[in-house]
């Protein structure tokens, strides 16, 4: 029952929260300077035109006006219709994120592993050369941004060892026709592995890009909870009991230590769907980050604020999932 | 776990065996052509909206659809859809003659129908055509046979050319009836060198060629454009082998490229050109400080130590391929000239004139490092500039409100190479393109507008683009040179207005 109250007020905070971006984004975007009508406008045109340009697009109206219109809109799931694209926003969206959660996904299942590994490996080398590869290892990975880790990626998987696909989503010429937007988990769900080796082969490089910072921060931090934990009386209780070291690190050691590096997963990944904009820009992968980057170059208001919204769901959405995960896997914290 | 030589082989072969499995093909003989382009395509509908008037796209739209006038790849005009037009003696109406035989991607015939009606559609102001203002000029659209006719309600000298410029795209009056706006988008058709065969919003588009195209099939006959906004990873996908052909890199790497094995590099001039608008407000409403200014920046050793000499120093806003390029009308890199000029305004290196200037930062290639280069030169005779980065969505809205800094950098694009598209409406006050409101230059231009005999007309603006220059009113810099790289299998045709243009190209 407390259970459902937490989600309850955590659902109705998410509601206030999104309410308040809403109203930031559509001021913000439209007070900084690049008007849009002032670049859609052709060499000829007169005051008449440019008039009837505004009235076309509604920015005739005053900014509190043109936010009613907007959230009556928004209300009934319309989120209006892009300037450039000249399509409804929320298929647009729609149709994107897709692509970057799974993207997204990827990214963090490979960070998870990367990093999981170092941390696990270097508890179990604790204090020797090993340990200190992995710390030289995570300290120069956080030290990079991702798009560094892009580009590096493409000398080396797309020039050099040409492997990977340097740019896209899906071959061109690949001949399937997709029900859903998920790629991925369809070309997996029909077992067309031709179609998901190609998938793979497109995704490999920016998903790597994306998840070396975070396997940094979670190799580090997973690491120094599982060395903490490796001197507490349960630990030294298994070790006295016979069990071989690797058994008392993930058996024993684990699931305690794990519980701080659940929480800054959860929020890095949040951290990791911003960072898709840069990335997916890079390697030219249609997701929502390469929509939104051209969304703000052509000063497309409405697309901007669709795109803002979306995130901010995702974000907040994310945390009342990690929070619940917390609880869940926290005895303490299910029990109180 | 202990790591043998057994568990180290199977590792290396699984890993192997992943790697491989993403793995492009590298086809040696280029049966589907790949070009890695530099921007996205928006919409596909190209005669209204925003897109229609980004010159950036109109390679797609070329491929897919016929301009009413064809361009050559020297900017001259050709024969297209449209194969003879004119004026009648008095020139109250306009005449055009429709190709024959010409089909529609679906089967359909392509008719004099159809263009009345794109041309009626252009011009009615609901549809959305941003270049209504022209289209609008003309009224009565009528077909009989297959010769069009029009009343003109206001005469306007580059009609004609506006029909191969933006939005002056043929569309299938029936098909578009059909299915509508969305209908359209979603699947487009034209009458164009190749049929839209696949698009991926932001990712790709996949083209099949038309077979039965007037001008003739395509060599091609499947191409894929790769949007590849990232220069870095467009010079990746050429230099791996994944696209075939590619364009706009960094000069440096297009040199470095183009001196590889299988890698050539083609770079001609295009009609776009980099240039700084001088708004008449604070110190340049003094003449002395503009001829300075303009006096004062080597073009050609910008070009050379900048851009690798690819560039072209221009004097106007003509460049020239233009009609209007008068090549006697030279501003020269002249210092001393310089600090003269500023002397008599009571400025020197000691006490030197102060102004903004704006720029881009990456929206041209070397805008910003340019502008650094030309306020180091002006530096050495006593104007102290100092440099504001915007973007350029905010360049346009200052440019539209008439409020952009003295001195302002931007480039401008002129495929029909008319001084109308150039000097016009860059120079002309009322045009929201124009931050320039000086009374002598409007007076010059204002008759121009209409003016029925071309030869005065272009003798008139030669006269502006003298004026303009000797009173130092903008500062032309340089026509751009476009940097394209191919493999050595295939050929390409650069165009003087930038379009790539895949039904140019072949196998070589």
């Amino acid at each position: 029952m407390a259970l459902l109250r937490a989600i309850l007020v955590r659902l109705l905070t998410t509601a206030i929260t999104l309410f308040g971006v809403a109203v930031i984004v559509f001021v913000v975007i439209r007070v900084v300077p690049g008007n849009p009508i002032a670049m859609m406008l052709p060499p000829g045109a007169t005051e008449a035109d440019i008039a009837r340009l505004q009235m076309q697009y509604g920015f005739d109206k005053s900014i509190f006006e043109q936010f009613t219109i907007w959230l009556s809109g928004v209300v009934q799931g319309d989120f209006g219709t892009s300037i450039s694209l000249r399509q409804p926003v929320s298929l647009l969206v729609l149709n994107r994120l897709p692509a970057t959660l799974e993207l997204s996904i990827v990214a963090l299942l490979i960070a998870v592993l990367i990093g999981g590994t170092m941390a696990l490996v270097g508890t179990r080398f604790r204090d020797t050369g090993a340990e200190g590869a992995i710390d030289m290892g995570a300290g120069m990975a956080l030290s990079i941004p991702d798009f560094l880790w892009g580009l590096v990626l493409i000398l080396l998987f797309g020039v050099l060892w040409p492997v990977f696909h340097i740019s896209g989503r899906i071959s061109p010429s690949l001949d399937i026709d997709f029900t859903t937007n998920f790629y991925l988990f369809e070309a997996l769900f029909r077992l067309r592995f031709d179609v998901l080796a190609d998938l793979i082969g497109h995704m490999f490089m920016p998903a790597v890009a994306l998840a070396i910072p975070l396997a940094a921060i979670i190799a580090q931090l997973l690491k120094q909870s599982l060395k903490e934990t490796m001197h507490l009386d349960y630990v030294t209780l298994a070790r006295t009991k016979g069990y071989a070291e690797r058994t008392v690190i993930t058996r024993e050691a684990l699931p305690n230590a794990i519980l701080p590096t659940l929480t800054l997963v959860g929020v890095q990944f949040t951290f990791l769907i911003g960072g898709t904009v840069i990335i997916e820009r890079l390697f030219s992968y249609e997701g929502l980050g390469n929509m939104a980057i051209d969304a703000v170059i052509n000063r497309d208001l409405p697309l901007i604020q669709g795109i803002v919204i979306l995130f901010a769901l995702i974000f907040t959405l994310v945390n009342l999932v990690v929070d619940m995960m917390y609880v869940v896997l926290n005895p303490r914290l299910r029990h109180a | 776990m202990k790591l043998s030589r057994r568990s180290l082989l199977k590792t290396t072969a699984a890993a192997a065996a992943f790697a491989t499995v993403g793995l492009p093909s590298f086809a040696q003989a280029i049966d589907e052509l790949v070009i890695a382009y530099n921007v996205n395509l928006p919409s596909w509908d190209p005669t209204v909206g925003p897109s229609a008037v980004n010159p950036t796209i109109q390679g797609f739209y070329q491929s897919v659809f016929d301009l009413y006038i064809p361009q050559n790849p020297d900017l001259s005009f050709g024969q297209g859809i449209i194969t003879d037009y004119g004026w009648n003696d008095d020139q109250s109406q306009i005449w055009m003659d429709v190709r024959e035989g010409v089909t529609w991607h679906n089967g359909d015939p392509l008719t004099a129908e159809d263009v009345v009606w794109s041309l009626t559609r252009a011009g009615t102001a609901e549809t959305g055509n941003p270049i209504q203002f022209i289209w609008g000029k003309v009224a009565n659209v009528q077909a009989e046979g297959n010769r069009v006719t029009a009343d003109v309600k206001e005469y306007e000298p580059t009609f004609f050319k506006w029909m191969s410029f933006l939005t002056g795209y043929i569309l299938p009056k029936k098909y578009y009836e059909e299915v509508g706006a969305e209908g359209f988008e979603a699947a487009p058709i034209g009458s164009g060198p190749y049929m839209v065969e696949k698009f991926e919003r932001n990712a790709f588009v996949r083209l099949k060629a038309n077979e039965n195209y007037w001008g003739g099939a395509p060599e091609f006959k499947t191409v894929t454009i790769k949007f590849v906004t990232d220069a870095a990873s467009r010079v990746a996908e050429i230099e791996s082998g994944n696209a075939h052909v590619t364009l706009e890199v960094p000069y440096e790497e297009f040199d470095r490229l183009k001196a590889k094995d299988g890698i050539e590099g083609v770079a001609e001039p295009i009609s776009d050109i980099g240039m700084i608008f001088l708004n008449d407000i604070e110190v340049m409403t003094d003449p002395n400080v503009r001829k300075a200014a303009a006096h004062a920046i080597d073009k050609q050793l910008i070009v050379d130590r900048l851009l690798s000499g690819y560039g072209v120093p221009i004097d106007t806003l003509q460049t020239p391929d233009y009609i209007a390029f008068d090549d006697t009308i030279k501003v020269e890199f002249d210092p001393e000239k310089s600090k003269a000029l500023l002397a008599e305004s009571g400025f020197g290196p000691d006490n030197p004139v102060k102004f903004t200037i704006q720029t881009t930062k990456g929206f041209k290639p070397k805008d910003y490092e340019m502008v650094q280069a030309i306020v180091g030169l002006w530096r050495k005779v006593g104007i102290e500039a100092e440099i504001e980065v915007y973007e350029i969505a905010k360049h346009y809205e200052l440019r539209a409100a008439d409020t952009l800094a003295p001195a302002a950098f931007y480039n401008w694009g002129n495929s029909v190479g008319d001084p109308t598209t150039s000097t016009g409406f860059a120079m002309f006050g009322p045009s929201p393109h124009s931050v320039w409101d000086g009374q002598d230059t409007f007076d010059m231009i204002a008759p121009l507008w209409g003016e029925k005999d071309e030869a005065k007309r272009i003798a008139g603006w030669k006269a502006v683009d003298r004026h303009i220059a000797e009173q130092a009113e903008v500062i032309p810099l340089l026509q751009y040179v476009q940097p394209i790289l191919h493999v050595a299998g295939v050929n390409v045709v650069p165009h003087r207005s930038g379009a790539l243009l895949p039904h140019l190209m072949t196998r070589s």
